[in-house]
């Protein structure tokens, strides 16, 4: 069954002296608890078309479609991790997670107590009354996740998470990610421009070249790499394999 | 051991050079004071300085003194702090609203641009007799007066600081589905809240100018009242009691909204 449709996206920015074609002619379809990632070079329109599925913006030609219904018209059925935390500073922790709930004006206590077990199962049980100053750079993105997952989304999109952390925490939290996502069942879309994250995360790599965006190439991750952890991907002898093609076509794409 | 000892050695006399510093900073801020007051009052005493137009020390503590024992002084006092309190109160107050209503309709906010121009550049004491004429001689013209001098320059800073919010907390609210109110509510009013607090601080001063200036010009009570009434009858002692006066509850004020500053900021954001 089709989860999200993405059909004949068409997206041109306006501004006083220009018009930028930002997407052009992009359709593809991810089925439900399926991870997949866009990779590709800067200026290839990842972030605009994610905020497109969002619901964020309106695309000047074509339709997305969330389990049949227009994203526009749905309500807090996508979640949008951003790549730094962006949390409240103002707020607690515990404010912080339950906003999203706040929001949408659906706060009950069972929907509390849930979103405080994510934040244990984040390791950060205890912390809910600290602010995000007293936070390292990794706790932070784990509580901007719990925020996320605490409304509950169906489909959960990730604009280069893990970009603004150090290498070790980007490569923990990578597993963490992956691994509470698996158990959810989220369907998940990844934004990167890391090669290697996107190989050791997702199911299906969609490869985007620029100006103006467009979808290049598919490519699917080998079936024994899926199932593994993405840090134990990483090390798989698959691994380098598809790295290589991905590689080349990135090549190709900057060659025109 | 015997090098943690040299440490602790060096760090108390750090500590010693640090306090010693302190010290004489202290003794050179008394030192001017006593040297300004002393030689205002020799200088006055010696006629070094015609004592008609500078008084002295000794002739302002005296009529401090009699004001303060009469009682008259904290009539005038209490006119004047309440016209303050309630003019940079309600200038930030209505500020902040302005600055939210423009927040809230870009339109409108692109429509009024030329007219807060004009109206800030413009000297708002200027509008004292207009404002006189049509409120009355009253408490009343001379609170509005303190509101006038504060509320367009703290229109401009906070809806500025309003347009200056990390559009991306806007976009976690807006992926949650949040209203216009909501942004409004959780992202725009507390990200801008020390740009309004430091300008509560900045308006305590303005506010103090507008309301001498409408003291002066409706003339029945207060601090303005006082220096003018002492310029009119040529009793500088009073025009420069009232002076001081006003130096210390300006300062007091002050250090009362820094205060209020530092308790707020810090439960705010850490």
């Amino acid at each position: 069954m089709v989860f999200l449709k993405i059909d004949g996206i068409h997206h041109t920015y306006f501004t006083k002296n220009s018009a930028t074609t930002a997407l052009s002619d992009i359709s593809l379809e991810v089925r439900e608890g399926e991870f997949v990632s866009f990779l590709g070079p800067s200026g290839c329109g990842k972030t605009t078309l994610l905020s497109i599925i969002a619901g964020l913006i309106r695309p000047t030609e074509g339709t997305v479609s969330l389990e049949n219904q227009p994203v526009h018209k749905l309500n807090n059925q996508i979640g949008y991790m951003l790549q730094q935390d962006y949390l409240f500073p103002w707020k607690s922790i515990k404010e912080n997670i339950l906003l999203g709930l706040k929001i949408s004006n659906s706060l009950t206590e069972e929907k509390e107590q849930y979103a405080f077990n994510l934040l244990e199962q984040m390791g950060l049980g205890g912390f809910e009354t600290q602010y995000p100053s007293q936070l390292s750079g990794g706790m932070r993105q784990r509580v901007a996740l719990v925020r996320t997952l605490a409304t509950e989304p169906k489909l959960l999109m990730l604009d280069e998470p893990f970009s603004a952390l150090d290498f070790q925490t980007k490569l923990k939290l990578e597993d963490l990610v992956s691994d509470t996502l698996k158990t959810f069942g989220k369907t998940a879309i990844l934004v990167t421009h890391d090669i290697g994250e996107a190989i050791a995360m997702s199911d299906r790599i969609f490869l985007f070249s620029p100006r103006p965006g467009r979808l290049h190439k598919t490519f699917e991750v080998p079936e024994q790499l899926k199932n593994l952890a993405p840090f134990q991907a990483r090390n798989h002898e698959a691994y380098p394999e598809l790295f290589q093609s991905i590689w080349k076509e990135l090549e190709n794409i900057e060659a025109k | 051991m015997k090098q943690n000892n040299e440490i602790e050695l060096l760090h108390q006399q750090y500590i010693t050079s640090l306090r010693r510093e302190k010290i004489w900073v202290r003794f050179y801020q008394i030192l001017i004071f006593i040297v300004f007051f002393a030689g205002w009052e020799v200088a006055s005493q010696n006629k070094w300085i015609d004592p008609l137009i500078f008084s002295s020390p000794s002739k302002v503590g005296g009529l401090l003194k009699d004001k303060v024992l009469d009682g008259s002084l904290f009539v005038d006092l209490g006119y004047t702090v309440t016209e303050t309190v309630f003019g940079f109160l309600l200038g930030t107050l209505l500020g902040t609203l302005l600055a939210a209503i423009l927040w809230w309709s870009p339109r409108l906010s692109n429509i009024l641009d030329p007219y807060l121009v004009i109206l800030n550049s413009m000297p708002k004491v200027a509008l004292g007799p207009i404002l006189i004429v049509a409120l009355g001689p009253n408490m009343t013209s001379i609170i509005m007066m303190g509101i006038l001098v504060s509320v367009i320059i703290t229109t401009i800073t906070v809806y500025t600081s309003f347009k200056n919010v990390d559009p991306n907390y806007l976009k976690v609210l807006k992926t949650f589905g949040a209203t216009r109110y909501q942004l409004f509510k959780e992202a725009i009013l507390p990200a801008s809240f020390p740009t309004i607090i430091s300008t509560l601080k900045v308006n305590v001063g303005l506010s103090w100018v507008g309301v001498i200036v409408g003291e002066f010009l409706v003339s029945t009570r207060g601090l303005g009242y006082m220096i003018i009434y002492g310029f009119q009858v040529f009793n500088f002692t009073l025009v420069l009691l009232s002076l001081v006066v006003i130096a210390i509850f300006a300062t007091i004020m002050y250090q009362l909204v820094a205060l209020l500053e530092k308790i707020l900021i810090k439960n705010g954001s850490t």
